[in-house]
């Protein structure tokens, strides 16, 4: 029942004891997991500290690297991520965003998890720190597969998207925050007047953030155009697994999620 | 399981108590510090009655660890008033009708006290993202905002004055 | 209101002219301050936490309840199941002669909703408390559930509480609360149309922000004080008493800090388990609801059905209005029988109808228990009757301030249960509602009265 506390020297001692324990979790933000033991998760024995570890620095070089424990208001703070402010401004009020972080919302499930969309879009990659040192995986493969055991997510990486390319929305049912009925984020690069590396993705369609490979593909090497959308468009929903939630209902959130796809790429919302 | 230590600061007088792991900050500041303004509506981080500051930002106490605010300077509702004067925030929440049951009312108060400390002129909107987080089921979010305007405005006369 | 004048003068101390002025709060100060005091404000040495074993089916038999494991845990002070309560079964308004006594406090031999309550724990702390919960083993026997009021009333469906013997409630030896005036099916016939539309709500939780809860303190002089946040303090009073089989006198409620109630504070669910706790333990016991438990089985407002069938003539006037209502009580009476009384009794509506005819059916199913929330038996109904007047105004081409000033009951009028009308005051509103709104009406309806016969 009492929870031991463990306040690592570093993020490799803290992954030893992720490692070692069954029952202990890194703590970050602490809005999901700390909402899980009041709730009366007695799977949860220890919890691993992330305070002082140097998870929360943000570098600006290419690749741009935001460390875990960065919060989603330490992202509005930053000007130069600029292109991400609406996308951590969506999630939750101020409180929510000033504990909320980066690294903590990889791990979300459906509906919540927005951040981890944007940075799905985006093509980022995951570096985590474990015993046998620091690994890079593919954002898309940690969400499929989690992430190893035993390992800390140090940070996110990703390339700079070229200006004006990325687009995200957020539908909530409670204005001006809420959790999602869906999110959709979007990089859409037009180097020579045709799409080229088309990246969308969705947020609470499936229980975890997800390509929308079929929408890439019905884009990819068009114009954007009337044509291109319409394609899109018929394709918007392959592919989801949506849940039914007190946001809105699988069926709803399939029904809207092409009325929605097609503004985004119309740039009438986002 | 041995207690924890917890040193902090609480609305300007520091604070020593041991505490266990699982410790909320909310319990710590209403069961052992006795300051009961600070409320649970939720557990959940999702009605905001629970709102302090830590080091000047919002935070939701219940989501929050006490021993994570070891070394730390917490503000709760207790310590908006000054040596016995309300805070403009209060006042405007008082003859505004900004309050009935009063549920909502500390964590409204502080979310718009993390607001107006960074931002003395905020427009609606700014106000509306700033409670955007606090759940209120009987005043109405109207007399809410008009009363944290009011109370900006107030602030900003008294700083040119 | 002269004798309140005179009765309360000198606690009023005002001088009567409170009307069109802003007078503060006087609870204002306190809860801008954080001073108010809430239920939950309150620390006791020594006291125990509650949490509850819930039943996981909408129906379901009990075959066996096994609590060894968690008597076991340390820090599991007691526990509580149907055999420790005096007297288990109850309705809340027995005391205003509603019959039959139809609800466990704790479940006996069968759960009838989701989240209904089993098994009491009493630990030193929450986290103890919660632990044990789920260290008790109820062997469940689920049983057919029913969710619809219509299909609950239909021959073979699976019976929800057999206090009733039928998925009913019964008012004065009939099935349904009824209401008869003039004769319906005469101004059908008379009618130049006829219409019958169908009108649905779903159940509404009241979600107050702070959640429904109490703590109850042993004294020495063999009192229990219990701190509440009810709305309705003499029936807990009352109804606890009754249960725990103690006198009134020995039991103190101190309450009237409400953090959002709406109605949905009235029901007698936490206290008299609270207090049987502090007396079986001699100790003081919080019984707090979680969210989750003030979502999933704090009463909600009920969910109602209505079908309306109208006759109305070309000239705009309503010559008969039959309605079917069904209100949804979930598995317990609670307030639905009375609030379906109040609903029949609301029909049919503002507005004087010579033929009126209202079945009004209180019906139990295997949907959390509803009870009290602003206005019910009349919010719904309304909701209802006012989108059919719209239909009604349309189909017969009038305007729709112009077909309800047209309809109004006005002072002398009978209305349909047999009372007559008194201080109508609807055609001056709606008057009055028209000029705000820039709405035009005839200078005829301008002219209309309350106090003059209608047309």
């Amino acid at each position: 029942m009492a929870l031991d506390i463990v306040r690592a020297d570093s993020v490799g001692q803290a992954a030893g004891v992720l490692a070692g324990d069954d029952g202990a979790r890194f703590l970050a933000g602490g809005t999901f997991l700390v909402r899980a033991i009041t709730a009366g998760d007695v799977s949860i024995r220890t919890v691993v500290l992330s305070d002082g570890l140097g998870l929360d620095r943000i570098a600006l070089g290419d690749p741009i690297e935001i460390g875990s424990a960065v919060t989603m208001a330490q992202v509005l703070g930053e000007p130069h991520l600029g292109f991400l402010h609406p996308v951590a401004d969506s999630i939750g009020g101020p409180a929510v965003r000033a504990m909320a972080t980066i690294g903590g919302n990889l791990f979300a499930q459906s509906p919540y998890g927005d951040f981890a969309v944007a940075l799905l879009a985006l093509g980022a990659s995951v570096v985590s720190e474990g015993a046998d040192g620091e690994a890079s995986q593919d954002l898309e493969a940690f969400l499929a597969e989690g992430p190893p055991r035993g390992r800390i997510v140090r940070a996110v990486r990703f390339a700079t998207p070229a200006a004006g390319a990325f687009r995200y929305l957020k539908i909530t049912r409670k204005h001006p925050h809420g959790a999602s009925v869906l999110s959709i984020a979007a990089v859409l690069p037009v180097p020579g007047g045709t799409l080229a590396g088309v990246r969308v993705a969705y947020g609470a369609m499936s229980p975890r953030p997800m390509r929308a490979r079929a929408v890439e593909a019905a884009l990819e090497g068009r114009p954007l155009d009337a044509a291109a959308i319409e394609a899109a468009t018929k394709v918007a929903a392959d592919g989801t697994m949506p849940e039914d939630d007190p946001q809105a209902s699988a069926w709803y959130r399939r029904a809207v999620l092409p009325v929605h796809l097609r503004r985004l790429l119309s740039g009438e919302e986002g | 399981m041995a207690k924890l230590p917890l040193i902090f600061t609480v609305n300007g007088a520091e604070q020593a108590e041991f505490v266990d792991g699982d410790a909320l900050l909310v319990d710590v500041l209403r069961d052992k510090l006795g300051m009961t303004g600070t409320r649970v509506g939720c557990g959940q981080g999702t009605c905001g009655a629970c709102t302090v500051l830590i080091d000047g930002a919002p935070a939701l106490s219940c989501l929050t660890l006490a021993v994570r605010a070891n070394g730390k300077d917490v503000t709760t509702v207790e310590g908006l008033a000054m040596g016995g004067t309300l805070h403009a925030l209060q006042t405007a929440f008082a003859e505004g009708f900004a309050t009935q049951c009063g549920f909502c009312t500390s964590g409204m108060l502080v979310a718009a006290k993390a607001l107006l400390d960074r931002d003395p002129d905020p427009d609606r909107d700014a106000v509306v993202d700033a409670i955007s987080g606090n759940i209120c089921r009987c005043t109405g979010y109207e007399p809410i905002i008009n009363a944290i305007l009011a109370a900006a405005a107030d602030l900003r006369g008294a700083r040119s004055a | 209101m002269e004798h309140v004048r005179e009765f309360f003068a000198a606690e009023r101390g005002d001088d009567g002219k409170a009307v069109g002025t802003s007078l503060a709060r006087s609870d204002a100060l306190g809860h801008v301050t954080g001073q108010t005091q809430f239920y939950a404000d309150r620390q006791f040495p020594g006291m125990l936490h509650l949490k509850m074993v819930r039943s996981p089916h909408h129906h379901a038999r009990i075959r066996s309840l096994d609590t060894s494991e968690a008597e076991k845990l340390p820090g599991v002070v007691r526990v509580i199941t149907h055999k420790d309560v005096p007297a288990n079964v109850y309705t809340i308004l027995r005391l205003i002669q509603v019959e039959p006594n139809d609800e466990p406090v704790l479940a006996e031999d069968k759960v009838r909703f989701k989240g209904e309550q089993v098994v009491a724990i009493l630990a030193e702390s929450e986290a103890v408390a919660r632990e044990a919960v789920a260290r008790v083993k109820v062997d469940y026997e689920e049983l057919p559930a029913v969710f619809d009021v219509e299909e609950a009333l239909k021959p073979g469906a699976p019976l929800v509480n057999e206090y009733h013997g039928h998925n009913w409630f019964t008012y004065e030896g009939h099935h349904c609360r009824r209401v008869r005036h003039g004769d319906v099916e005469k101004g059908f016939a008379e009618a130049d149309h006829v219409i019958e539309e169908r009108y649905e709500s779903s159940p509404i939780e009241h979600a107050p922000v702070e959640t429904t809860g109490c703590i109850v303190v042993p004294e020495a002089n063999g009192r229990l004080t219990c701190y509440s946040n009810t709305q309705a303090l003499f029936f807990t009073l009352d109804n606890a008493g009754l249960i725990l089989n103690v006198p009134f006198q020995k039991l103190r409620l101190i309450g009237g800090t409400v953090g959002g109630g709406f109605g949905g504070k009235v029901d007698v669910i936490t206290e008299p388990v609270a207090m049987l706790g502090a007396m079986l333990t001699g100790r003081p016991v919080k019984y707090a609801y979680s969210r989750e438990e003030e979502m999933q089985v704090s009463s909600p407002r009920a969910a109602e059905r209505l079908y309306i069938k109208d006759g109305v003539m070309n000239d705009g006037r309503i010559v008969a209005r039959k309605v079917r209502l069904y209100v949804d009580a979930g598995a317990y009476s609670r307030h639905s029988p009375y609030g379906t009384t109040k609903a029949s009794a609301h029909m049919p509506g503002p507005y004087t109808i010579p033929n009126v005819s209202v079945d009004a059916h209180c019906v139990y199913t295997n949907r959390t228990p509803s009870s009290a929330m602003r206005g019910f038996g009349v919010t719904i109904g309304d909701f209802a009757l006012e989108v059919q007047m719209d239909k009604l105004a349309r189909l017969v081409g009038m305007d729709p301030i112009a077909f309800r000033i047209r309809n109004a009951y006005r002072d002398g009028d009978m209305k349909a249960h047999g009372e007559l009308t008194k201080g109508a005051a609807l055609v001056e509103t709606m008057q009055a509602a028209a000029q705000i709104a820039g709405w035009p009406i005839s200078a005829e309806d301008a002219a209309a009265s309350s106090t003059r016969a209608g047309g």
